[in-house]
């Protein structure tokens, strides 16, 4: 007797094709997932995705719009991923950012004398320090204790909405409006514009070579094979005379860092001042970025360019369409959602098994 | 007397090894039957097969002269077969009561005093002594297993297989754990008891079933046998092709081990009051059954678990307390026990060989990829690796991965080499390179650390052997006056003497 069966076999090493197809069936999925919601607000799934993925790059400006929101994306990417690769799984990249923020929108405050490279130069130096200072307790918990880092970087984000929220409300209201936003930064503060009459600036050109940088170290540099090797293989990093620890530690805090430079170039590049909303969950987005691009410095890039687009086209699609706001957002969650089902997925495939039971 | 299982002609392969090759088992209605037999030797392949956690390629079961299929343990369960495992399948959080019932409940609603009723009364008949309402989370691991027990016997198993179920017990639970088995065998339970110690088969069993390289020696009556007959039929005999040689003069000390210490990674002493020598030009082999300390050796002669008490001399040298790079410094080799464990596998060949000593490829920041490539290549030719040296390492088959291995740590001529397992899981070809290229090193004059479960290669390779029981050396003589018979019996712990080699 004869019978036919599926089974679900794991599937280590998914081929590159299956890699490259990976965002395209994201996509096809999020839009099969989302027409329903779409068209209930009633309007044209197809041409929602339209405004999505398609008008952002149709005009100069709107181009310039998805270099502009990509930033603290290719940012916030690149801390996540150098923390993921030595196996730190920094979860903390959104508090890390707002700490480079607070130390940008104080800085900010007293430069003002300081000529305008000198004054960017420590406003950037400021916020790594700051991230560095705010991803160091839970790095030592971690290398020290063996602490969850997962945990205590989670955590900290919400201790560090509360710091933001009693600046915001106590120091740094703001004297005329009273509004919950900090005082206004130097003008030499500011982050010089690459085009004129535009949003884009300094921060996109830091952030690419945050990029180079990344790729630099992973795959150049003695340091980054050791980073490599204790997230690919704790015992045999130790047995090779690793020091895993430190390892771990020093990556820990330069990805903090990098997290800070993010907020820098929000407050310095686009807002001029600290509010509680500077960041739109950057810090987390980071985290998908990061597997996305599979912790490869250039998929990270990419995959941050993408949710650049996808950012753009949300701001607009509510607008054209005339269906709540909100559609943007679930959208973006869902293709986050579908993206990680995807990743999960690969390393399984089905296949058909014939067995032979005799009886 | 009837037999209540027969399991005949059973093969089990898994890939191209054969786990189980036509192996014939029988028990009968209210015996305890021990499966003998070293790692590996296919002793609780055959029992998973039983419990129907593997299913057979070849064979045939019989339960109380029915043939039967056994899909699943739900299968086995129900044909009153109950297996406790080294690793409790219990919910640490609920009560004893809660994690007997577990799964077996008959009706939708939980009345829970009615179940604690039910579990104390099981205990009772059954004569085990275990509290119903105690959290299972706050008892020690002997009392664990009574539940484990009890929860077989509560789902009516009329067979229980237990495997290895003195590995994690102190003597006393052992004691109290043998007291409960023969209770439950004049109650008419039949036990089938997978272990490697000899006094536990004399102190408990009726039979004796010998496997040895996944097939069935010998089963015999423990009345009518002896330790020594049965560590023979375990051990075995083979010859190899590869084996020492020469005797030569032994030099000076290479490394010392004086009074070591050192905890598992539960906390328990792994290693009691170690004292051994490795002299310069010497094989020492540590003969023994696994999970009595080799890896806990091993570890601590590598730098990586740290000994709570004693020291490590390497040379004149103290690397006690010192970090993997430390000892590497100090001239010591060490072949990691676990393959997988010693390599990343993510990362190339000539990164694997390279990690170890990267300041030796770097050029002012950067990694200097040419040199390291270069050095790959190198090692590559000379120790015969079948790989390019950008190949991720996982691809590698298990002896290339090991080669690689020997190759990282034999290219800077170690003073010291620890090999624990060198061939483990290798084939004849793999195996018989990697004992050369010991006895190369020997030849070279290196202390050569041999830890090995085979003491077929403990005996071909060694100048002398010593013998771990229980974190302990019982026993240390030179290779010539060794037998495997006396050897066997060391390893069952059933001969002790005080070893001080220092």
């Amino acid at each position: 007797m004869s019978k036919a069966q599926f089974i679900i076999e794991k599937n280590e090493n998914p081929s590159v094709g299956w890699r490259l197809l990976l965002p395209i069936l994201s996509l096809l999925g999020t839009f099969i997932l989302t027409s329903g919601l779409i068209l209930w607000g009633k309007a044209n799934p197809l041409e929602a995705y339209y405004y999505f993925l398609i008008a952002p790059l149709s005009s100069r400006f709107s181009l310039l719009e998805v270099l502009v929101s990509s930033t603290p994306l290719i940012l916030t990417g690149v801390a996540v991923t150098f923390a993921f690769s030595a196996g730190y799984y920094n979860i903390g990249a959104e508090g890390q950012l707002y700490a480079g923020a607070i130390a940008a929108a104080g800085l900010g405050l007293i430069v003002g004398k300081l000529p305008m490279p000198l004054a960017v130069t420590v406003m950037l130096v400021g916020g790594f320090l700051a991230g560095m200072a705010w991803a160091w307790l839970p790095a030592w918990l971690k290398v020290k204790w063996a602490v969850d880092e997962v945990v205590t970087t989670l955590l900290l984000n919400s201790v560090m909405a509360y710091i933001v929220s009693a600046l915001l409300n106590g120091p740094w209201r703001n004297p005329e409006s009273g509004w919950p936003q900090s005082p206004e930064i130097a003008p030499s503060a500011h982050l010089p514009k690459l085009v004129a009459h535009s949003r884009l600036n300094l921060g996109f050109l830091i952030a690419v070579l945050a990029v180079i940088v990344l790729w630099f170290v992973l795959t150049r540099t003695p340091f980054g094979l050791k980073m490599r090797a204790v997230g690919l293989g704790k015992p045999a990093a130790r047995f090779a005379g690793i020091d895993v620890e430190r390892t771990m530690l020093i990556s820990a805090l330069v990805s903090g860092g990098i997290a800070g430079i993010a907020g820098v170039c929000e407050i310095a590049g686009i807002q001029y001042h600290l509010t509680d909303a500077i960041s739109a969950g950057y810090g987390y987005t980071g985290i998908i970025i990061a597997t996305l691009g599979a912790l490869n410095a250039w998929g990270v890039g990419a995959a941050a360019l993408f949710f650049g687009v996808i950012d753009t086209g949300a701001q607009t699609v509510s607008r054209s369409l005339g269906v709540p706001v909100y559609l943007g957002e679930v959208t973006q969650a869902t293709m986050l959602l579908v993206t990680l089902a995807m990743f999960l997925l690969q390393h399984y495939r089905i296949r058909r098994r014939t067995s032979w039971t005799s009886s | 007397m009837d037999n209540i299982i027969e399991m005949q002609a059973i093969t089990k392969r898994f890939g191209p090894v054969i786990a189980n090759r036509e192996v014939n088992f029988s028990l009968r209605q209210g015996e305890v039957h021990a499966l003998l037999g070293e790692n590996g030797a296919g002793k609780t392949t055959l029992m998973r097969i039983l419990y129907g956690l593997y299913h057979p390629d070849e064979g045939m079961i019989f339960v109380r002269q029915q043939a039967v299929r056994i899909h699943s343990p739900k299968d086995a369960i129900a044909l009153g077969i109950g297996m406790v495992t080294q690793h409790f399948a219990l919910v640490p959080t609920l009560s004893v009561a809660e994690n007997v019932v577990l799964g077996f409940t008959g009706s939708f609603r939980l009345r829970y005093a009615e179940i604690e009723e039910q579990v104390a009364a099981a205990a009772l008949r059954f004569g085990i002594d275990i509290d119903p309402s105690a959290i299972v989370g706050n008892l020690s691991v002997g009392q664990r297993q009574r539940v484990e027990i009890l929860k077989a016997l509560y789902r009516n198993a009329k067979v229980l297989i237990l495997d290895e179920p003195t590995a994690v017990l102190t003597p006393q639970e052992v004691d109290a754990l043998f007291e409960t088995l023969r209770r439950l065998q004049k109650e008419g339970l039949s036990v089938v008891f997978i272990t490697h110690k000899l006094d536990e088969v004399m102190a408990i069993t009726d039979r004796v079933t010998v496997l040895r390289d996944g097939q069935v020696i010998e089963t015999v009556e423990t009345a009518h046998t002896s330790p020594s007959a049965l560590a023979r039929m375990m051990v075995g005999r083979e010859t190899f092709g590869v084996s020492r040689r020469s005797s030569m003069e032994a030099g000076a000390p290479a490394l010392q081990m004086v009074g070591l210490h050192a905890l598992d990674d539960q906390n328990m002493p792994a290693l009691k009051n170690i004292n051994l020598t490795v002299r310069h030009g010497e094989i020492l082999g540590i003969a023994g059954v696994g999970g009595n300390g080799q890896r806990e050796l091993a570890e601590t002669l590598s730098g990586v678990r740290p000994p709570t008490a004693g020291r490590i001399l390497v040379g004149e040298h103290d690397v006690t307390g010192g970090s993997p790079a430390d000892f590497t410094a100090a001239g010591v080799g060490r072949i990691p026990s676990d393959r997988h464990k010693g390599v990343v596998g993510e990362l190339s060949v000539a990164e694997n060989l390279t990690l170890e000593r990267l300041m030796e490829f770097t050029k002012g920041m950067t990694l200097d990829r040419a040199a390291m490539l270069a050095y790959a290549e190198d090692l590559i030719a000379q120790f015969q690796i079948k790989a390019r040296p950008t190949d991720p390492i996982r691809t590698l088959s298990g002896g290339n991965m090991q080669k690689v291995l020997l190759a990282r740590v034999l290219a800077r001529n170690p003073k010291v080499v620890i090999a624990p397992q060198p061939t483990r899981g290798l084939d004849i070809g793999a195996t018989d390179y990697v004992r050369e290229q010991l006895l190369a090193q020997r030849k070279r004059g290196a202390g050569v650390l041999l830890i090995s479960e085979d003491l077929d290669e403990i005996l071909a390779l060694s100048d002398r052997i010593a013998v771990i029981y229980e974190g302990e050396i019982v026993g240390l003589l030179p290779a010539q006056e060794a037998t495997a018979e006396q050897l066997g019996l060391m390893m069952a712990g059933a001969v002790k003497e005080e070893v001080n080699d220092v």
